[in-house]
């Protein structure tokens, strides 16, 4: 049996210059995944790459032994959900923007909305607790709130993969946690696979299963959380001194910064 | 929602009450007025003067009112949705200034004289290129950059009536004539084909429009988010700019340049039933057709017996309009900072 997602030999990238090469993955069903990497290392140009935005220039991308490439935009929006990490917001209200999470699924022809979309659009409103928001304007939410309105209508695609690029990189701590606990939740109850860029390492190590580091366009190292976030790697691909440590309560990997001046000064 | 589709159904019939209550006063109002009781009486006789006033000049105007308001707001409409930007419209975007070389360009050649059709096709060739040219200019490497397209358009518009100086300072008095006749825009139009197929075409787009009602939907969020939602961008705007050049290049040939349209009544009409393209499509359709329709009866009766050039009164009226509406939304905004 193939696996459920599976990389290999990847490449693909802008017509600037700037492209990501090599990249070998193969992820089992109910995965979390998380990418991590400094900014211009290809984490994007990954998600891109997979969603079919940017065109590849090497090697395939299969989900569930079909090959991406082979699939139209339809097709390819009933098995994958993309939560970007800059979404453009229009005056719509919350209810009609998770409804378009739907729009795969219409009918040709089909000019209003049936109830059934209607009511799985309001299920993963109350999941997302956007329900009560459901008249509000995109416009008008906070950054937390439009998060996890996003999340509602990636979710209404009914998605066999959900990619998440930076999503928590603009929230508070709460709102941070309320939407990996989700996110982690989605994942055990509804064994949804999830493919995550996030640039928090430790919150990284706490909650995926499986990281995929990535340096100049390539992958550095890839596996569990334990052995991708040791101190050596996390120097080497950062250029930072950082101390790693296990938390105490889920014995997962913890990154330490440590500023300049401490490094000059040594330890207090 | 059902909820929802009470409300759509309602904003049809206000606006199609709107349009009845428009054609009447269009019908009834010039150098003869008619009054409605009279219009059953009028049209058993038909070798009265009135009958032949409303069934050759009238009803036809009114019809093409409908018609090319309407299409300059769809097209206006379609525009502001592939582009999310409210400032866009045929007029902006320089397709116009196209449409109007194409044309003039059939009059100083004297194709119009072999087949009265050539118009508009010259106005659609004419726009579709423009289009064609903002386009592919405007696509840098980070995509479309609708600042750059704003502006190639305004440059597209430059060059355009440039040319058309050229093409009637080489030509003889009479098309000079003919030119600055047509340009000046007028829904005084007597050649029945044409009047036929301008009907025709705006009903026929309206309709193709509304096949892609759900990919402008999602364009409301952006290209790439609308290709996550299943559709093909690319092709689906490419389809639109197709329809929106063939709506502004008839426009064009059969009734001149008439600005702000396109620009005014989509926005306008945002407003007031919101963003979705289902019911947006439709609403700017009626509504466009409405204001032509009345400030063409404007144009006629203001100094009558004269005619105004029907792009006077929607610059005018259409411009002010916007004006007040862009003042009232900013005072609004500064309100919500306050707060």
């Amino acid at each position: 049996m193939p696996p459920f997602l599976d990389i290999q030999n990847l490449s693909c990238g802008y017509s600037s210059g700037f492209r990501i090469h090599d990249i070998n993955l193969s992820l089992t069903e109910g995965s979390f995944a998380g990418i991590i990497g400094p900014n211009g290392s290809g984490k994007t140009t990954l998600f891109r790459g997979i969603s079919g935005a940017l065109p590849l220039k090497e090697g395939y991308i299969q989900l569930e032994g079909t090959d991406l490439s082979r699939l139209t935009w339809r097709e390819k929006a009933r098995k994958l959900a993309i939560v970007s990490q800059f979404s453009e917001t229009a005056e719509l209200s919350v209810e009609e923007y998770v409804l378009m999470g739907r729009l795969p699924y219409r009918q040709p022809f089909q000019f209003f909305d049936r109830k059934e979309d209607i009511e799985i659009a309001h299920h993963y409103m109350h999941l997302t607790n956007t329900y009560r928001l459901r008249n509000k304007s995109m416009t008008e939410l906070s950054g937390g709130e439009r998060q996890m309105a996003n999340i509602a209508c990636a979710l209404s695609q009914h998605p066999r993969l959900l990619l998440l690029d930076e999503p928590t990189s603009h929230l508070d701590i709460t709102h941070q946690m309320q939407f990996m606990n989700l996110i982690q939740r989605l994942n055990e109850e509804m064994k949804l696979s999830v493919m995550m860029i996030i640039h928090d390492l430790s919150l990284a190590a706490e909650y995926c299963d499986f990281l995929l580091m990535m340096k100049n366009g390539t992958t550095f190292c890839q596996g569990a959380p334990e052995e991708v976030m040791t101190y050596e790697h996390i120097e080497n691909v950062y250029n930072t001194v950082v101390i790693v440590k296990t938390n105490p309560i889920s014995g997962k990997p913890v990154v330490f910064p440590v500023s300049e001046q401490r490094l000059r000064n040594g330890k207090k | 929602m059902g909820q929802k589709q009470w409300i759509w159904g309602l904003y049809v019939l206000l606006l199609l009450a709107g349009l009845i209550v428009a054609s009447i006063l269009s019908l009834g109002m010039g150098e003869i007025s008619i009054r409605i009781g009279d219009l059953p009486r009028i049209f058993s006789e038909k070798e009265s003067m009135e009958y032949g006033v409303l069934a050759y000049i009238r009803i036809p105007r009114t019809l093409l009112g409908l018609a090319i308001g309407g299409s300059l707001s769809l097209a206006g409409a379609i525009l502001q949705g592939i582009y999310r930007n409210p400032l866009v419209e045929p007029y902006t975007l320089g397709i116009s200034g196209g449409a109007s070389l194409g044309i003039t360009f059939a009059i100083v050649s004297g194709l119009h004289l072999l087949n009265i059709l050539f118009l508009p096709l010259a106005g659609f060739i004419g726009s579709f290129a423009t289009i064609f040219l903002v386009y592919t200019l405007s696509l840098g490497r980070g995509g479309l950059s609708v600042n750059r397209m704003l502006l190639i358009g305004v440059m597209i518009s430059f060059i355009a009536s440039s040319l058309m100086m050229f093409l009637m300072s080489i030509t003889s008095t009479d098309n000079i004539h003919g030119i600055v006749f047509w340009m000046m825009g007028s829904l005084n139009e007597t050649n029945s084909t044409m009047i036929t197929v301008m009907i025709a075409l705006s009903l026929f787009c309206l309709i193709v429009s509304y096949l892609f009602v759900m990919p402008l939907n999602a364009l409301r969020l952006g290209e790439e988010k609308a290709r996550h939602l299943g559709f093909n961008a690319n092709s689906v705007i490419r389809i639109l700019f197709i329809i929106t050049s063939l709506l502004t290049g008839a426009c064009i040939a059969v009734a001149g340049v008439i600005g702000f349209v396109g620009l005014v009544i989509p926005h306008i009409v945002r407003l007031w039933v919101g963003t979705d393209y289902r019911i947006l499509l439709i609403s700017s359709f009626l509504s466009g057709g409405i204001f032509l329709i009345l400030c063409d009866v404007i144009a006629r009766t203001i100094i009558s017996p004269n005619e105004l050039p029907i792009g006077v009164i929607t610059g005018i009226v259409g411009g002010a309009a916007f004006i007040v509406l862009l003042s009232n939304s900013r005072r609004k905004e500064i309100r919500r900072y306050d707060d």
